[in-house]
């Protein structure tokens, strides 16, 4: 601890985490096409500053006694009216510098991977940008000490999540799902700022230190409206049900930004909303067990649709939303998933962002083709990408001692002892996550090879395998490095340490049967899928494949729902203002011109009628006056 | 004290030193033109006007640095500040140095802009010879010699001494005399026109002969008020008010004469009909000059006597004024919705700004807090508003210079079509002005509406407020449509050149538009200084 002591002596230099790759990516961005031969380097270089300095800031509150683990850091007065003072701050606690660290740690990774990925693109420079301009929201977003400026990052990550995933913006498809993400996270938005409003009115204030302290005098029936509110948020950011159709489309970004915002990082920011929130959600049960019931639901659909697409970014697009729905369930359990929550959170970042980039590099292998019935036995020509992917594949569906094991049955055990009925859920969606990943897997790197004419797969070049390197490390020890201490460490931010406290699994029942289900779930993928896999999908399907493929019919549900009343409505309104309003508004301004021409015949030229007017003037306001007096 | 009695005036002359240096600057002017010889004159008299204005301005704000006016705590009610009349008929206290800060900064922009000669290729925009009669022999005789103007600079100068003394008059004679003294000038300046002379002499004339009778409205109202208050003094006056003992018909004969004598100079409905043809017709840089340091001095003026020697009264003239205001603003901008030239747009337009204006004087809120509100007081929303107008309508009127047709300026709207699509850039900076006007967010303007229509409010004039910020919705029209002709109709044949400006102009322009922007992002420091010196003091009755 000497060393970061004697570095960073307070913490008055966090803002510069944010800033480094904020100025970053303004300069690659303003400087233009100067900056097109080098931009990529100096982007990577900017988020592993920022780590570097993450990794102090943590080893100082390591040091720390438990009690001074938060600091707050009050930046400028942002707004200041009335009674109402927003202090733009920014706060470290244990749960924001984790999610620091996953962020520019996966981050970094990420960047240098994508140096071998986006070698060859025309854009590199303006995708690097975009994705410092990332890092930086994002860091705004879980450092912020107040609900105002998190949603400035909230906004901030939501905007480089639409420039990235329309980066190919000249393919119709990209720029369709760039806009889709966009609309749908607004109405999550919306529910936050909502939120974020109401604890304005409340208790005079957005900071987490204040809506924390005031939320025990919240009557049930606000805190539910919060609770519900900051939910709709955390639905809309996270892709769960039922804002959730906009990230499967999303899968049309580069592959890095799939891993990188649409897994690791990003889309895990409605969990960080929910906890963070802990205080509030207490207050009311009925909000709570919303957030639980979301989480199960989107787990099960996203572990659906994972088990029926061939597309194999959208199978892992799928698995993340499940992923995400194990989150919440495990944040909606309350302080007791807290810890929970996010340690799934964090090994999920690891494992899930090592597949994406694990596909990535199958897709390069294979020229970009994403259909896995034109893959199979890949695991000869790639095998660093098999062996690295394989240690994701492991973790998630929580092989013993690998990273999911520990997060994920923590949470199915947590969910049995807060609500059974869901526990059996979360039980039956960890086989069938076992099932749709083995089933990747064997599609993938197994069975024959189904090449297309022309694709000669090779291994990626070592800037792509190293970082795949070192999150498959974490996909492998990530459980157990942190399962001994993450309750603990987060215990500051309310979250009530869990019985496991040392590196070893807990042998319990419910783990056992856990183990079981999973051990079917591959069984059942190894018998069906060992086999041919069909060229083309099959068109003669069960109804649940056909459900799944058309992911639940989200988008029918959608339109239907939203888009055609939409519809319906702004051709009422047009109606309304072409044949009610426009002839009113261009009455009215003829009106006024006309007014203006009668008064213009005063304005004529001649000084005696100006002088007459004047006179006419002095009457009247002599009137005026006397009148005035009168009265 | 007997009228006839003649006793040594005690001055303060350390306080009335930038009024002097300006007073100084104007006579030396004189001297200049009588004894320079006539090559070099022009430069001469732009120098030394330059120089006088900004001397007396530095000497203004060190005045500012040593009595701390911008710290309200330190500022007495009496004090240093009781010796600093002359005689009790001139206060030289925050309100009156704040509005000759306003009046000696746009004076010395406005005569930066006289100076612009580049874009009338070598000469002014002044006639070359006022006497001579407009299409005779000895015109073109003195515009083939390249003869110019610059008595311009020392009328202008005079003008402006005029108004400094009028923001700081406490006595209606003085009053009266500053009102003449700012308006002689303005009379000779405005037929200075090199072309469309006999407009320009026309508009002269008529400006003239109106101001002469809002002259005669104004002093007989004077002596209305003499006759209730046996003085002249504004101390006498308020203290008449307060003891309105017997009949007053007196004093409300004379303030309504008053009022209207003021109520001219701002230029206010329904004795506003001088303003359209003499901004029209006067040359474009005395205009530009006119709309605000005509405007301010006579604000000024105006903000004295009705607050601080008639401020017993106001629950008598504040519904009048209140009407006043309204009609003003809606006679300007439905009249600048119909007109066709863009000198008379900004002229109708200037009209509605005198509205607006009014509104925060109806409010007359002081610093004192209301119902938990703070804003800035009446004072200090007007002086912000005045700042805000003065640095768009300065602009504005100095881009109507630089568009010509056949080398004189085109300002039918017709030659500004398509004009914003073939010179982007200074179009975009018009039309930073015109939003400014309008009262756009990220503008001075909007600022200046804002703390204008708080005031009203505190002031609890709630309704004037609320029937303000819908006629400026109204006002928005008036200027989107400019904007409208310039960016999104196309080019025609008559659609005019732009003229290369000079430095002058520039200058302008940069200091114009840093303003408007900047008083529009950060309008906090302005707001707090004007808050600081919004106080009007009243010295004690002698």
């Amino acid at each position: 601890m000497m060393v970061s002591s004697l570095m960073v002596t307070d913490f008055s230099l966090v803002w510069m985490l944010i800033a480094i790759p904020a100025v970053m990516a303004g300069l690659l961005l303003s400087l233009g096409k100067v900056t097109n031969s080098f931009g990529h380097f100096l982007a990577t270089l900017a988020p592993l500053a920022s780590f570097t300095l993450a990794v102090m800031y943590f080893l100082d509150l390591w040091g720390k006694p438990v009690g001074e683990r938060t600091v707050d850091i009050p930046l400028y007065t942002w707004i200041s009216s009335g009674s109402w003072q927003i202090e733009a701050g920014l706060l470290i606690d244990p749960l924001s510098i984790l999610f620091v660290l996953l962020i520019t740690g996966v981050g970094s990774l990420i960047h240098i991977y994508s140096l071998g990925y986006m070698a060859h693109d025309p854009h590199r420079r303006r995708f690097f940008a975009y994705l410092n301009l990332f890092i930086a929201a994002m860091l705004l977003l879980v450092l912020a000490n107040n609900y105002l400026v998190l949603f400035v990052g909230w906004e901030g990550v939501g905007l480089a999540s639409y420039l990235l995933i329309s980066f190919w913006q000249e393919k119709p498809s990209a720029a369709a799902a760039g806009k889709k993400a966009f609309i749908v996270n607004r109405v999550g938005d919306m529910g936050l700022l909502i939120a974020a409003f109401t604890m304005l009115a409340m208790f005079s204030s957005t900071s987490f230190v204040d809506v924390s302290a005031g939320a025990d005098m919240l009557s049930p029936g606000w805190a539910t409206f919060i609770g519900i509110m900051l939910l709709v948020g955390a639905c809309g950011k996270s892709a769960q049900v039922p804002l959730q159709s906009w990230l499967l489309d999303a899968m049309e970004g580069p592959t890095p930004v799939s891993a990188l915002i649409h897994a690791a990082t990003m889309v895990t920011a409605g969990v960080y909303l929910v906890v963070r929130s802990g205080a509030i959600f207490e207050q009311s049960p009925i909000a709570q067990l919303a957030v639980a019931i979301v989480g199960t639901v989107t787990l099960l659909v996203g572990a659906w649709i994972g088990c029926s697409k061939d597309d194999i970014k959208k199978v892992l697009a799928g698995s993340t939303m499940s992923q995400i729905g194990y989150m919440m369930l495990a944040a909606g359990i309350g302080p007791a998933g807290y810890a929970f929550a996010i340690f799934h959170l964090l090994t999920h970042g690891f494992f899930k962002a090592n597949m994406f980039l694990g596909a990535g590099s199958v897709m390069h292998a294979t020229n970009d083709d994403v259909d896995m019935r034109h893959y199979g036995a890949l695991r000869q020509v790639l095998p660093i990408t098999f062996v690295t992917f394989a240690m994701g594949y492991l973790a998630i569906i929580g092989f013993p001692m690998f990273a999911g094991f520990y997060s994920k049955d923590h949470i199915i055990e947590a969910a049995f002892h807060g609500q059974p009925i869901l526990g059996v859920l979360a039980l039956i969606g960890a086989g069938v996550t076992a099932f749709y990943m083995t089933r990747l897997m064997m599609m993938t790197f197994f069975g024959q090879s189904r090449w297309r004419q022309g694709v000669h797969p090779h291994e990626s070049p070592a800037v792509m395998w190293i970082p795949l390197v070192f999150l498959a490390i974490g996909s492998l020890i990530g459980g157990m490095a942190l399962n001994s201490w993450i309750g603990s460490w987060l215990a500051p931010i309310g979250a009530e340490v869990g019985e496991h406290t040392s590196w070893l699994p807990a042998i319990t029942p419910i783990g056992l049967i856990t183990m079981a289900v999973v051990g079917c779930g591959v069984a059942l993928g190894w018998l069906l899928f060992k086999k041919d896999i069909p060229d083309t999908a099959p068109q003669k399907v069960s109804i649940f494949t056909t459900i799944g493929r058309n992911d639940l019919f989200g988008d029918v549900v959608n339109d239907y729902a939203v888009v055609k009343p939409a519809e319906l409505l702004s051709r009422a309104v047009a109606t309304t203002d072409e044949k009610g309003i426009t002839p009113g508004i261009e009455g009215f301004g003829r009106f006024v011109e006309t007014l203006g021409t009668k008064l213009r015949v005063i304005q004529n030229g001649y000084v005696r009628t100006y002088g007459l007017t004047m006179v006419i003037g002095i009457v009247f306001l002599g009137l005026f006056l006397l009148l005035s007096r009168l009265v | 004290m007997t009228l006839y009695e003649f006793s040594t005036p005690q001055l303060d002359y350390f306080l009335l030193t930038p009024f002097l240096i300006v007073l100084g600057v104007a006579c030396l002017g004189i001297l200049v033109e009588a004894f320079w010889p006539r090559k070099g004159r022009f430069l001469v008299q732009l120098i030394l006007g330059v120089l006088g204005l900004g001397c007396a301005l530095t000497v203004l704000v060190l005045h500012w640095g040593i009595s701390g006016l911008a710290d309200p705590s330190r500022m007495p009610a009496t004090g240093p500040y009781a010796d600093s009349m002359v005689s009790g008929t001139v206060m030289v206290d925050g309100p009156a140095q704040g509005f000759w800060l306003i009046l000696l900064g746009f004076a010395l922009i406005a005569i930066i802009g006289f100076a612009e000669r580049r874009i009338h290729s070598g000469a002014t925009a002044f006639t070359p010879s006022a006497a001579s009669v407009p299409g005779s022999h000895a015109e073109t005789e003195a515009t083939n010699e390249g003869l110019t103007h610059s008595e311009v600079f020392p009328l202008a100068i005079f003008a402006l001494a005029g108004g400094m003394l009028l923001v700081a008059a406490n006595d209606l004679l003085v009053l009266f005399v500053a009102i003449e003294i700012l308006s002689l000038p303005l009379y000779v300046m405005v037929g200075l026109a090199r072309y469309r002379r006999v407009v320009s002499q026309e508009a002269s004339l008529k400006y003239f002969l109106l101001g002469a009778m809002a002259s005669a409205v104004l002093l007989f109202g004077v002596a209305f008020l003499f006759g209730y208050a046996g003085s002249f003094n504004y101390t006498a006056l308020a203290g008449g008010v307060t003891f309105t003992a017997g009949g007053d018909a007196l004093l409300l004969v004379g303030l309504g004469l008053v009022l209207i004598g003021l109520l001219f100079k701002i230029g206010a409905v329904p004795f506003h009909s001088w303003v359209p043809d003499v901004y029209q017709g006067a040359p474009t840089p005395v205009t530009a000059f006119m709309s605000i340091v005509t405007k301010t001095a006579a604000v000024g003026g105006f903000l004295r006597l009705f607050y601080s020697g008639l401020g017993g009264m106001r629950w008598t003239w504040q519904p009048v004024l209140a009407g006043v205001g309204l009609l003003t603003i809606a006679v300007g901008v439905l009249l600048a919705i119909n007109q066709n030239d863009i000198k008379r747009v900004l002229a109708y337009s200037a009209i509605s700004h005198a509205g607006f204006i009014l509104i925060p004087l109806v409010g007359a809120s002081s610093t004192v807090a209301l119902g938990g509100l703070t804003g800035p007081s009446s004072v200090a929303s007007i002086m912000f508003y005045l700042i805000a107008y003065g640095f768009a309508a300065l602009g504005a009127f100095a881009i109507v210079t630089l568009v010509r047709t056949q080398g004189r300026e085109a300002t039918t709207l017709e030659a500004w079509a398509g004009l914003g699509r073939q010179h982007w850039l200074v179009s975009v900076i018009l039309m930073i002005f015109l939003l400014s006007m309008a009262g756009i967010p990220l503008t001075a303007g909007f600022v200046g509406k804002y703390v204008a229509f708080v005031s009203a409010w505190q002031g609890g004039f709630w309704w004037l407020a609320l029937a303000g910020v819908l006629l400026a919705v109204i006002a928005v029209y008036l200027y989107i449509r400019v904007i409208q002709v310039m960016f999104f109709r196309e080019a025609t044949d008559e659609t005019a050149e732009l003229a290369t400006p000079g430095v002058g102009t520039w200058i302008v322009l940069v200091i114009c538009l840093l303003g408007t922007l900047g008083f529009g992002l950060v309008p906090g420091p302005l707001l707090d200084l004007l808050q600081a010196v919004s106080q009007f003091l009243l010295p004690a009755a002698l």
